[in-house]
């Protein structure tokens, strides 16, 4: 309980032990804790920052999404109508080869009936003048009724 | 109780309370062997004990924080570090609460008060008998492990702080702006006759002012440590007196010892609060 030169020497360790915590203690924690602090706000800044940014790009996808869409749908219409397009006019065209070739093919009919008719017809007033010769038994002037079975073979 | 169990309460008290002292006697230089020894070595003497435990508890804060602030980065801290931070943060904010001025030595000081008075208050929690019985094996008679039950100890820290208050009240308002608060408050008068009359009562009630300061701050904390380490004491002897008494002073010491830990913090707290509210009023110009 006597007061003695303790009192100096705790008065000097004292300012001793201020001075070394303000020089290697303070000053170096506070340092990393303030810089720590800025680069926690920032961080948090950036966050903020990211997460509008994504909502933006989100929305921007969403928008672009739905141009593509139409105008896939667009693309996909106008593919269609051209397919009916070219549907139909394949269509009219092998129509219109069709008939020509119908066509064609009954006036082929018909020129051969013709021709069959014509020979036919020949062949019948020859077939009716050696009958009528067979049948006169005679030589008949065949000028005179060649003219008459042709008449005839025209009527058939 | 330690030692010889010849002792009687009184003595053990005394035993307790005497500090290995170091200092001139009447057969040279040597540790006094009691307390009236230690009494008669007037002014030159060291308590050897309360000293050396409380620059090695300095040394503790020192190093320890030492370590941490040159491990600190700006990334995640973990465990020691988180600790050593959070008694920055706090002290920190303590000062920025209670210090208006710029001064970067504030701060500082602060939370050196703090953590070494804690850790010298903390010594109290150790049971009294522990240190002493064992240092008795090495020779050494008296041991007290708690430096701030010394007031060499807390009033030297006290008139430290006495000094700074002085210092920084004379760079900041200069020497006649420090002698003109303690001469012209709280007392003031327009017509000079009357103020010259005021200038004595002035003084002499800022100049008491002004000394209970480092004597309140340093008293406090050696009255309130000094007292704690008193009832652990008495708590002590209840432990020669059988079995029923011991075991109530266990239960006593275990609860004292709880209340204990309030107590040490409050008061390191204290301690630097009013440190560094003095600071502060130093640093007001009126």
């Amino acid at each position: 309980m006597n007061i003695n030169l303790t009192l100096i020497g705790q008065l000097i360790s004292f300012l001793f032990f201020i001075w070394f915590c303000k020089k290697f203690v303070w000053t170096a924690l506070i340092g990393a804790m303030e810089e720590r602090q800025s680069k926690i706000a920032d961080g948090l800044d950036a966050a903020d920052r990211a997460s509008r940014d994504l909502e933006l790009a989100q929305e921007k996808a969403l928008e672009r999404l739905k141009e593509a869409k139409q105008e896939a749908a667009a693309v996909i219409e106008q593919a269609n109508k051209r397919a009916n397009q070219i549907v139909d006019e394949a269509k009219d065209l092998a129509r219109a080869e069709g008939d020509r070739l119908k066509v064609a093919a009954q006036a082929e009919i018909e020129q051969e009936i013709n021709r069959a008719k014509e020979e036919l017809r020949g062949k019948v007033a020859t077939l009716a003048l050696a009958g009528a010769e067979k049948v006169l038994q005679a030589n008949i002037d065949e000028s005179v009724n060649r003219k008459l079975v042709d008449n005839l073979a025209a009527q058939l | 109780m330690a030692g010889d169990t010849q002792q009687t309460g009184s003595e053990y008290i005394q035993h307790h309370l005497t500090n290995l002292t170091f200092g001139h006697t009447d057969h040279g230089w040597g540790f006094a062997h009691n307390a009236q020894e230690a009494a008669e070595m007037g002014f030159m003497a060291v308590n050897v004990d309360s000293l050396g435990w409380s620059i090695g508890l300095g040394l503790v804060f020192a190093l320890l924080f030492r370590f941490a602030a040159k491990r600190a980065t700006t990334g995640v801290p973990t465990g020691f570090q988180n600790f050593v931070e959070m008694m920055v943060e706090f002290v920190d904010g303590t000062v920025k609460d209670s210090f208006h001025g710029r001064n970067p030595w504030i701060a500082p000081m602060a939370l050196t008060i703090f953590v070494w008075v804690f850790l010298m208050n903390l010594m109290d929690l150790i049971p009294v008998d522990v240190i002493p019985y064992l240092m008795s094996f090495a020779g050494v008679h008296f041991q007290k492990i708690v430096p701030s039950t010394d007031p060499n100890i807390t009033l030297g820290m006290a008139l430290a702080v006495f000094g700074m208050i002085i210092y920084y009240s004379i760079k900041v308002k200069g020497i006649g702006g420090f002698i003109g608060e303690l001469a012209l408050q709280p007392f003031g008068a327009k017509n000079p006759v009357v103020q010259a009359i005021f200038v004595p009562i002035n003084l002499i009630l800022e100049i008491v002012g002004l000394l209970a300061k480092p004597f309140s701050l340093g008293l406090r904390l050696f009255g309130n440590m000094y007292a704690g380490e008193m009832i652990f004491i008495l708590i002590a002897m209840m432990y020669g007196g059988g079995l029923i008494l011991g075991a109530f002073g266990g239960a006593l010491q275990l609860g004292w010892a709880i209340f204990h830990i309030l107590i040490i913090t409050l008061q390191a707290f204290i301690f630097m609060v009013l440190t560094v509210v003095y600071l502060s009023m130093a640093h007001e110009d009126h």
